[in-house]
């Protein structure tokens, strides 16, 4: 099947009086593993999973060449790529991976239904996964005892595989961690009008506001609801224009995840005038969420597809999403970053993942609020 | 779907085909091809209708409620002024370098033209960061003039001046050209009959350049209702961010749908607006129509001034911006961030962008030759069917794409000679325009005699007709270059697996807040698309037979 849709790819192209270009560009992906950067880390990394190999992989795949593993990713190619790389490597497999936004991709899985070419969706939200959870089939107990239980799909669908925690950002100019309030109640204060701003069409912001109902009930959810919006909070797309403006002094804070912080720091420095807030009050304002990957039930390449999920969650894999993107390691043993707050010392809500599936009950209750059109 | 039955009923009996009876006296050559590519580019209006049905009664609830109606509104309001701003900018911009005396004419037009592959959420970034409350701007006033804040861009004036800038090359391409080709005679006669420069000017050059702006106008008006990057960044909310809205955060295809048929129905609105327009300006070319010179008219005191507006703009619309970018990649190089190569990216999106210029081209001719020669109702219907993709948002063509393929052409799917006709349907209008322009201007005559004296059919098309309309092809082929170079979400979902082009590497880098490589392959893409651009308009200097102008009957 893989031969057929290269040989069709081609044949487009050919049909398009363009097989030689088509052709170059194919050589040109291998020159880009032969940069010497790159080469360092496949190498490191090969080491390091050969030792993990006798350890925890019981069934260790040969690799298929008829068959390559799809993946689309709804996480971008500027994070996921070198640990995709790693796995190519490593596996020996034909791994092809389409990218977009998560949306897009569970809407193009919807329309495509059978006919889809995925085996693996791996995506940036729970959210994205549950949109698409009738395509997907459970994966092996093996995979999902890796994580906890708060982090996977109910009915062992998807696994998360890396974590991300709500937090307030704040400018570090205007404001001190003893100037901004104990729990998301203290910011309806009218001391905070015009001051913040919230991404409420994001997927994450969504599950806050999902655990919140869950947590508070719908009535006070409300109430919340409108009261910030009452305070005139800043309608912004996502997180990184919020993490940008604050940094700027152009807002005093903002509701997001908690890594984009960290990408900003890298390329400014430490100069960049904001910083991460955990509510030590706790409540849904400091959910831990995660980003998944789960297995399409059409997956032509299941094997190669389990081989990949599991080397997300090696320690290679964890320690990779720890150090390059800022997110929490979900499989035990391995460390999170230190420049960031230790997942224990994080006041996490008590919400099970099941309780944070009626994204639809909360676009309706945004939507009633005048928050989304 | 009757009709077309019935299309195909009236065409089939035998005998020598070639005409339609009552639909239209075109002959077979023309409008089969010309029919077949109209229902290729309706196919999303198709799909669109399918989700809908089958959205029911939430659809029904979503639609009308007064918050609809008050962002329809928004919507509206933002597309009139983008519209009239990018006139304002683009008709003297377009006299300025056709016909005043003002230095390096071909520069500046280029510099002009440029705005328009900037990929519009990288515009939006840019001027969030730029010109926001305490951005750049701001940090290099306050030690000065200690501005501690700007006024806020956020809402409708960012939105509308970033639009305004990035769409105004669609109005200036056409202005353009259509200056290029317009016959002296007419000002000399009207100068002559004692009119001065400036009644010349509004009788005689405007009227003229009329149905140019008009075609550049609509397509201002259509991007600006399909664009989501930009004015989702500079936190405006209009009905195409309502329909990501449902795409983002519903997965809600049926509402997504029902959305888009409405937005389909206000293209639809302004479609009208323009061909009203359009019905009631007549201009008949005279005689022989010599092709001459574009006068130059010297600028004399105007000319520091000019220069100054120029180069404002210039500096506004593309200096600017491309700063910004450039220091991005300054400040990420200097904080150790190494920069991967771009040199596949380069390569994919050139490959792409030519390929669907030359599919789009190809698609025009029989469109243009059916609506120029055989004018009718069928034609008519045609034409605004081929408006379907340029009215809707990239992701919800791609979606229906993704339908089609799947389910009726399934060899085609995630081939490259899907996401060519992706394309051609997002981007057709932009090339039609143009190529209906060129062919408008050739007289039956001369292709009439070149049948006359045995040539055949397809020799007149190669030997007549192609090299006549050739600046209009060009100048077609270039704005659908430009806009493929930035295509985002059909690329991303129609591409084949693992396909990358410079626009997908950006997007990809700047969702994730890596601004540096992000800002290095926006260059890029600036660069990239300036190259083929300037050999065009250095070809299309040398094109000869700027005809007499556009003769309508």
């Amino acid at each position: 099947m893989s031969l057929t849709r290269r040989a069709l790819l081609r044949g487009g192209a050919a049909a398009a009086a363009a097989l030689p270009v088509l052709a170059a560009c194919g050589e040109s992906e291998v020159v880009i593993k032969e940069v010497p950067v790159e080469k360092i880390v496949t190498q490191e990394v090969i080491k390091e999973v050969e030792v993990e190999r006798v350890v925890t992989v019981t069934v260790p795949q040969p690799p298929s060449e008829s068959q390559p593993l799809v993946i689309y990713s709804g996480r971008s190619d500027s994070l996921v790529d070198p640990i995709i790389q790693q796995f190519r490597s490593v596996s020996g497999l034909d791994v092809q991976v389409k990218y977009a936004g998560t949306p897009a991709l569970a809407a193009t899985l919807l329309e495509e239904g059978d006919a889809s070419p995925a085996d693996v969706f791996f995506a940036q939200d729970p959210g994205g996964l549950g949109a698409v959870e009738s395509l997907l089939s459970p994966l092996p107990e093996e995979l999902l005892s890796r994580v906890p239980a708060w982090a996977r799909s109910p009915e062992g669908l998807w696994t998360g595989i890396s974590g991300r925690a709500r937090v307030v950002v704040y400018n570090t100019d205007r404001l001190s961690p003893a100037d901004l309030p104990d729990d998301l109640w203290g910011f309806t204060d009218s001391s905070w009008r015009g001051r913040l701003g919230w991404p409420p069409t994001n997927a994450s912001f969504q599950t806050m506001v999902t655990g919140m109902r869950s947590e508070w009930g719908d009535d006070r959810t409300r109430e919340w609801l409108d009261a910030m919006h009452a305070n005139e909070i800043g309608i912004y797309p996502k997180n990184t224009p919020i993490v940008a403006a604050t940094g700027a002094g152009e807002l005093d804070g903002g509701f997001v995840n908690h890594y984009y912080l960290h990408r900003f720091l890298a390329a400014e420095g430490e100069t960049f005038a904001a910083r991460n807030y955990h509510l030590p009050g706790g409540g849904p304002g400091s959910l831990v969420m995660v980003a998944g990957a789960g297995i399409l039930s059409t997956a032509g390449n299941r094997p190669a597809a389990e081989q990949f999920v599991n080397f997300l969650l090696s320690t290679v894999g964890q320690q990779y999403f720890a150090s390059s993107t800022y997110e929490y390691p979900l499989v035990e043993g391995v460390k999170a970053s230190r420049i960031l707050t230790p997942l224990a010392d994080i006041n996490k809500p008590a919400i099970a993942l099941a309780d944070l599936a009626d994204l639809e009950g909360t676009q309706a209750m945004l939507r009633e609020a005048g928050i989304l059109p | 779907m009757v009709s077309i039955a019935r299309v195909i009923r009236v065409a089939a009996p035998g005998g020598p085909i070639g005409r339609m009876g009552r639909w239209t006296r075109a002959p077979a050559v023309i409008w089969v091809p010309a029919l077949a590519v109209g229902l290729l580019l309706a196919l999303p209006l198709v799909y669109l209708v399918i989700r809908t049905v089958g959205a029911g009664d939430d659809a029904w609830a979503l639609l009308f409620r007064w918050r609809t109606v008050m962002i329809l509104l928004r919507t509206v309001a933002l597309v009139v002024t983008v519209t009239a701003g990018s006139i304002l900018i683009a008709v003297p911009v377009a006299w300025l370098t056709v016909r005043s005396n003002l230095p390096w004419p071909r520069f500046w037009s280029v510099v002009a033209a440029l705005p328009l592959v900037i990929p519009s959420f990288v515009a939006g970034l840019v001027v969030q960061v730029a010109l926001g409350p305490r951005g750049m701007l701001q940090q290099a006033l306050e030690p000065i003039f200690g501005v501690t804040e700007l006024p806020s861009i956020y809402g409708f004036p960012g939105a509308a001046l970033t639009l305004t800038l990035l769409s105004y090359p669609y109005v200036l391409l056409p202005a353009q050209s259509s200056l290029r080709r317009q016959d002296p005679s007419f000002e000399d006669a009207s100068r002559s009959l004692g009119h001065g420069r400036r009644a010349t000017f509004r009788r005689i050059t405007l009227p003229l350049l009329a149905p140019a702006v008009g075609a550049g106008s609509l397509l201002v008006a259509l991007y600006t209702l399909t664009d989501f990057g930009a004015v989702s960044l500079l936190r405006f909310e209009t009905f195409t961010w309502a329909i990501f809205v449902q795409f983002e955060s519903g997965f809600n295809r049926g509402l997504a749908a029902a959305l888009s048929l409405v937005l389909v129905g206000l293209a639809a609105v302004i479609l009208a607006a323009e061909a009203q327009a359009r019905g009631r300006a007549r201009f008949h070319g005279v005689g022989p129509g010599v092709a001459a010179e574009p006068r130059r008219i010297p600028l004399g005191r105007w000319m520091i001034p000019a220069v100054g507006c120029m180069a404002a703009l210039a500096t506004l619309a593309l200096v600017g911006p491309m700063g910004v970018l450039a220091y991005w990649v300054g400040r990420g190089v200097a904080a150790g961030e190494t920069l991967v190569g771009v040199g596949d990216l380069v390569l994919n999106s050139l490959l792409v962008a030519a390929l669907a210029a030359f599919a789009a081209a190809l698609a025009s001719l029989p469109v243009a030759a059916l609506v120029v020669r055989y004018p009718s109702r069928f034609a008519w219907a045609i034409e605004r069917a081929t408006y379907t993709g340029f009215a809707l948002p990239g992701v919800v063509v791609a979606i229906a794409l993704v339908f089609f393929a799947v389910n009726l052409a399934r060899p085609l799917y995630q081939t490259l000679l899907l996401l060519i006709l992706a394309y051609v349907v997002l981007f057709f209008p932009a090339m039609l325009a143009a190529v209906r322009a060129a062919l408008a201007q050739v007289r039956p005559s001369l292709e009439e005699a070149s049948r006359t004296l045995g040539r055949s059919r397809m020799a007149t098309l190669l030997q007549i007709t192609l090299p006549l309309i050739w600046p209009g092809i060009a100048a077609g082929s270039g704005l659908v270059f430009l806009l493929t170079m930035k295509e985002l979400p059909a690329t991303l979902i129609l591409g084949p697996i693992g396909f990358k082009t410079l626009a997908t590497a950006t997007w990809s880098a700047a969702s994730e807040a890596f601004f540096a490589r992000a800002a290095m392959t926006a260059l890029v893409i600036v660069f990239a698309s300036g190259v083929p651009l300037l050999l065009l308009r250095l070809r299309l200097g040398q094109a000869p037979g700027q005809g007499p102008p556009p003769a309508r009957q």
